[in-house]
Order: structure tokens, then C-alpha cells, then sequence
């Protein structure tokens, strides 16, 4: 009754009209404070989807960024470079929103030293591994895709190699990116029972 | 411990030359101090070059050289060579974790990859038991196998193969 009575008092205060505030204040305040409040948000977002921000906490300076020091999408000839965020965070609202409500998960382990140690980190790696692969599998390894275009590749400057196998797998829709470069970018955890792409159990499904 | 002996009597008579040298090279420099600063010969029996010497100057690096990447069989230069990789190997992981060469070369993936099968004599362990799979000896392939870059040889080789000795060269590509 009491949590009724208070709701109810509440409900009354916010649709009397306002008595010493005039309309004008309240529509530009509760603009510009809106606007404050999304612009804030937005700020606050944006510096937590910096590669700064990710490696600000020593499970993932250590590991995972250390790892991606070595390869080809940290040091390459022409000098461009991903970093965590362009892997890890989709880039449209949206699914960026659901990413970082997800992580909030992130936040829990970071507060109880769920990876804080290189060994905890090493036990856990499949199973982080196996949530990256999966989240690439399902949005059709969209974030590789942002920069890796299907259409611009120009598979005659490929290795004979790469090529037929872009062709078969790739252009044929049987695969998408992930299935086969897992591992590229950091160090791969025990792949006990995982096929690569190109194995027949995995491309028969 | 007979060894023992045997291996310090050995590097002893070893180190007489380098101790006989030392010696004559103190007097040498002894007798004439500016001996170093000019000198273009020899300083007891070594031979200093007089300017620039290597350890003082800076000696820019050679540029790296491209890695060999064309997919492209090499031919062997004897039976028992292991085959030459000729693809890019970065990033490959070997360990306990995976083997990134095996998920093409091992016989399981081979229709998938249309890579070559690792030869059955991978399989085979020290003992000569022939295993399943690759032997946990052959499991490091870059001990022996190795990617080539563009890089031209630092010293002249002269090798030939069995054919060229033998005279008839029909055999080899040289």
C-alpha cells in the first residue's frame, strides 16, 4: 500500500502544471538538457569503444593486445591497422548498443578477477574464443566485412591458393570468413574437435 | 671422465696459437704504439683494416628481403631434401594448442585444401612404430621445412646435384 500511495503521489506531482516554471524555460531547458544528456552518453560511448579504453585494464594489455602486436592487422607494409574495437564492437547503433549491454558481463569479470591472471586468462580462452567465433558466424563475420569486401576482391592478385579457395568456399556463400581465418589476429586456444573451414565435416553441415 | 680429460687437453692445444699470438701482437704494439692508428697491414699475423673499422662504424642493415610466395613446387636438390614452403607462413601457429600447418597438410584435411599430404614417414616415431598421425617428433615443421625470400646467397655455392655429378643431366633441372 505504502509503494502504491508513493507511485501515486509521484504520478500526481508530474502532470500538475508547473507553477513557477514558465513554458518557455521548460521546453529550451529540457531541450538543452537533453541535448547535454546525448551528447554525454554518446562521449561516454565512444571512449569506452577506444582501443585506449580496452587496454587500459591489464588483462587485455597483456594478453590479447600483445598477441595482435604480431600480426598483420597491427604491422603491415601499407601501415593501416585495426584496432580492438574495429573487430570487436559492431559498428552500427544499434548492434553496437546490444554489444556494450553485453559487456557489462565484462565489467562483472573485471571486478571479480575473473582473467586476472595469464593462467586464468589460458583456461578461459576456448571458451572466450568460442563466444567471438560465434558472434562472427551468426552476423556473417560481419566486422571483417566492414573492411574486407567480397566485391573488391580481386582474386587474380591472390595466391593460386588463396583464390580457389575463395572461390569455393567464399563466393559460394558455403562459408563465411570466420570459419576459416580463426586465430588471426591473436593466439588460437587448444582447437581439440574444432575443424577448419575447408575440412569436409565442416563444409558438409 | 676419460673424455673429460681427452676434451680440455684438446681445446688447451687449441687456445697455443691464440696464446702465441696474444703475446707476439703485445710486443709488436709495444715496440710501436702508433702501429694502430696508420698501419693498413697485418698486427701480429690478424689483419686490422686502418680506417672505418667494423665494430666502431655504424653499418647500415641490408634491406629484408621478399618472401617466395608463389605456390610454386621448388625441386629438390636431393632425395632426402625437405620440400621448401612456398607460401607465406606469418602468424602460423605451432603449439600445443594447434598446428597451423596441419590444418591443410594433415591427411584429414588434404580434400578440402588440395594441399599435399605430410609424407607417412611423419607418422613414424623414434622407435619406428608407424602412428596414426604426425609423430610428436615431426610435429615442428619448421625445423625443417623453410620458406625462401628473394635474398641472393652470401657466399658462392657450388653444389651440385647427384645428376650433374654423374654427367647426365637429364635427370635434374640443372
Amino acid at each position: 500500500m505504502t509503494i502504491r500511495s508513493a507511485l501515486l503521489g509521484l504520478w500526481r506531482l508530474f502532470a500538475r502544471p508547473s507553477v513557477h516554471f514558465s513554458l518557455g524555460f521548460l521546453t529550451l531547458g529540457g531541450f538543452i538538457a537533453g541535448v547535454v544528456f546525448w551528447g554525454g552518453f554518446n562521449t561516454a560511448l565512444e571512449a569506452t569503444n577506444k582501443e585506449a579504453f580496452c587496454i587500459s585494464c591489464h588483462e587485455m594489455r597483456d594478453n590479447p593486445y600483445e598477441e595482435l602486436k604480431q600480426t598483420i592487422h597491427f604491422t603491415n607494409r601499407s601501415g593501416v591497422r585495426a584496432s580492438c574495437p574495429d573487430c570487436h564492437v559492431p559498428h552500427q547503433w544499434t548492434d553496437k548498443i546490444a554489444r556494450k549491454m553485453q559487456a557489462s558481463k565484462e565489467v562483472w569479470g573485471k571486478i571479480f578477477g575473473t582473467i586476472d591472471t595469464r593462467e586464468k586468462f589460458l583456461d578461459k580462452r576456448r571458451e572466450l574464443a568460442e563466444h567471438e567465433w560465434a558472434r562472427l558466424k551468426s552476423n556473417n563475420s560481419l566486422e571483417c566485412r566492414n573492411c574486407h569486401s567480397a566485391d573488391s576482391m580481386d582474386i587474380t592478385k591472390q595466391n593460386p591458393r588463396a583464390a580457389k579457395m575463395h572461390e569455393t568456399y567464399l563466393f559460394t556463400g558455403q562459408n563465411t570468413c570466420i570459419d576459416c581465418h580463426k586465430g588471426i589476429a591473436h593466439h588460437l586456444p587448444d582447437m581439440q574437435g574444432i575443424e577448419p573451414g575447408w575440412s569436409m565435416k565442416t563444409s558438409q553441415k | 671422465m676419460k673424455t673429460r680429460f681427452l676434451i680440455a687437453a684438446l681445446a688447451l692445444l687449441a687456445g697455443i696459437p691464440a696464446l702465441t699470438i696474444g703475446v707476439t701482437s703485445g710486443v709488436v704494439a709495444a715496440d710501436k704504439p702508433v702501429v694502430m692508428a696508420d698501419a693498413t697491414g697485418t698486427v701480429g699475423g690478424i689483419k686490422v683494416p686502418s680506417t672505418n673499422h667494423p665494430i666502431t662504424t655504424d653499418v647500415p642493415a641490408e634491406a629484408t628481403h621478399r618472401e617466395i610466395t608463389d605456390d610454386q613446387k621448388r625441386v629438390r636438390n636431393y632425395a632426402d631434401q625437405p620440400p621448401l614452403i612456398p607460401h607465406a607462413i606469418r602468424d602460423y601457429q605451432i603449439d600445443l594448442n594447434i598446428n597451423k600447418c596441419l590444418t591443410c597438410h594433415d591427411r584429414r584435411n588434404t580434400a578440402g585444401s588440395q594441399a599435399p599430404m605430410l609424407s607417412v614417414t611423419h607418422f613414424q616415431d623414434r622407435d619406428g612404430q608407424t602412428l596414426g598421425t604426425v609423430a610428436a617428433r615431426r610435429y615442428f615443421c619448421t625445423q625443417c621445412h623453410v620458406p625462401q625470400t628473394d635474398a641472393q646467397p652470401i657466399v658462392p655455392n657450388s653444389f651440385q646435384d647427384f645428376d650433374s655429378v654423374l654427367g647426365h643431366a637429364q635427370g635434374g633441372q640443372k
